[in-house]
């Protein structure tokens, strides 16, 4: 590799942008070049000062309000009345069943359940993209990610590494939802954070993955061996489902090994 | 379920208020360094959601953030040619606004500020604000607002390669004024 082309690639590197086999080559270029190496140091110095200073800045109030008020205005009412319309409609006494009822009225805030679980579970995702809020514990190797749940929560969840399938482990997090503590597992795919959130489930039985998108986020879930997992990214949706399935490959070899 | 215009629109909103407002600080954070102006920006912002809600139906996904800032991009691009032909055209070089206090005043300079120089948010804001187009845009969509290689070369609308030699160039003529900045005699 010549210094013209490392000078370009010695950013993406830097980005995380490179698969694994030009990061190498730039690596070793820069290895044996101590211009390069100083350019990589001094850009790795200035990426960490831009990243430590907040250079964004806050929308004013006033534009925010602005923007609201030329929307047209949001009626809650007006587009979710099934669920309750059908409760109010047994609470009033209709010829079916109590049990049969109650039954229904599990179906329906089951689903509430889920849609709510997975609205926190992007908020969570969100909230982890914010400076300094990623991980708990940082660190590649999934032998160290792993015990440090230990303890934190009811649940030890599976930490894979999925390096060659190229999704790199990033570190773990406690997060909440659902108002209970949950182990957040984080990997990356070039610039794109991944949590998969794991947490304890009643059921042993597998659930099917199902995708979903959620204010441009994607988010595949699914349930195995009494665990439910939800993968959160910005990654295009054929590369989650990738992941998803990596993960679920990994989980089946390491179960049979 | 036959859907009924009059229900469609509130939950049109509905949604777009909850895929796009969280970016409302991202889109005014690009606006200002593209415009280099807080009015402009906000003008720009604004002009930005309306015209993202008309077009909301047509949003395929995944990501609203790149969608919303391909956008602003081109609307602030239209404020760009409004500069040009307008007789006031001068106030893109003026600095970003006129309330801000000095970077630097006389008197206030002592070695230990100067250590915390590279620290200083508003300097590295002015040193950004400073680079030229287009290597600034690509520059903080990177760093400040942090969209992968491939979803600023959507936004910008030019080939992945050259967002790379583009972000090579913005980091090289930073390092050079940043360093410049901190060799300056007290």
């Amino acid at each position: 590799m010549t210094c013209d082309e490392a000078e370009i690639l010695l950013h993406a590197l830097l980005d995380g942008e490179l698969d694994a086999g030009h990061a190498r080559e730039v690596e070793e270029h820069v290895a044996g070049c101590p211009n390069c190496a100083a350019a990589l140091a001094a850009y790795r110095e200035m990426s960490k000062a831009t990243a430590g200073a907040d250079l964004r800045y806050t929308a004013p109030l006033a534009l925010r309000r602005r923007i609201e008020a030329a929307l047209p205005p949001v009626q809650p009412q007006a587009q979710a009345p099934s669920r309750r319309t059908l409760l109010r409609g047994f609470a009033m006494g209709s010829a079916v069943s109590a049990i049969a009822a109650t039954g229904l009225v599990a179906i329906v805030l089951r689903n509430d359940d889920d849609a709510r679980i997975e609205s926190e579970v992007v908020s969570a995702h969100l909230r982890s993209l914010q400076a300094g809020h990623l991980t708990d514990v940082i660190s590649t190797d999934q032998h160290t990610v792993k015990p440090w749940f230990n303890g934190k929560l009811d649940v030890s969840p599976p930490v894979v590494d999925l390096t060659a399938q190229g999704f790199t482990l990033i570190g773990g997090r406690l997060d909440y939802i659902d108002a209970r503590a949950i182990g957040a597992i984080v990997y990356k795919r070039r610039a794109h954070v991944i949590n998969l959130f794991v947490a304890q489930t009643a059921s042993t039985e597998p659930r099917a993955a199902k995708m979903e998108t959620i204010q441009g986020f994607n988010i595949r879930r699914w349930g195995d061996r009494g665990l439910n997992y939800w993968a959160v990214s910005d990654l295009a949706a054929d590369e989650l489902a990738e992941f998803g399935e990596k993960f679920e490959t990994a989980m089946k070899s390491a179960v049979a090994g | 379920m036959p859907v009924n215009a009059a229900n469609d629109d509130p939950d049109k909103a509905r949604r777009f208020r909850d895929a796009a407002l969280p970016h409302l600080d991202e889109a005014y954070t690009l606006a200002r360094y593209l415009l280099r102006d807080a009015t402009d920006a906000e003008d720009a912002v604004q002009e930005c959601y309306l015209r993202a809600f008309k077009h909301f139906d047509s949003y395929r996904g995944p990501a609203m953030k790149p969608w919303l800032f391909a956008i602003l991009r081109n609307v602030c691009r239209a404020e760009f040619a409004r500069r040009a032909s307008s007789p006031t055209a001068a106030v893109e070089e003026l600095p970003d606004s006129a309330a801000q206090p000095p970077l630097w005043s006389e008197g206030q300079e002592t070695p230990e500020t100067q250590l915390l120089r590279h620290r200083d948010a508003t300097a590295i804001r002015r040193l950004v604000a400073a680079l030229a187009e287009p290597f600034r845009e690509t520059f903080v969509l990177r760093e400040i607002n942090n969209l992968s290689y491939r979803e600023i070369a959507d936004v910008a609308e030019v080939p992945v390669g050259t967002v790379m030699s583009r972000l090579a160039r913005a980091r090289a003529m930073l390092r050079t004024a940043w360093m410049a900045e901190e060799e300056q005699p007290l």
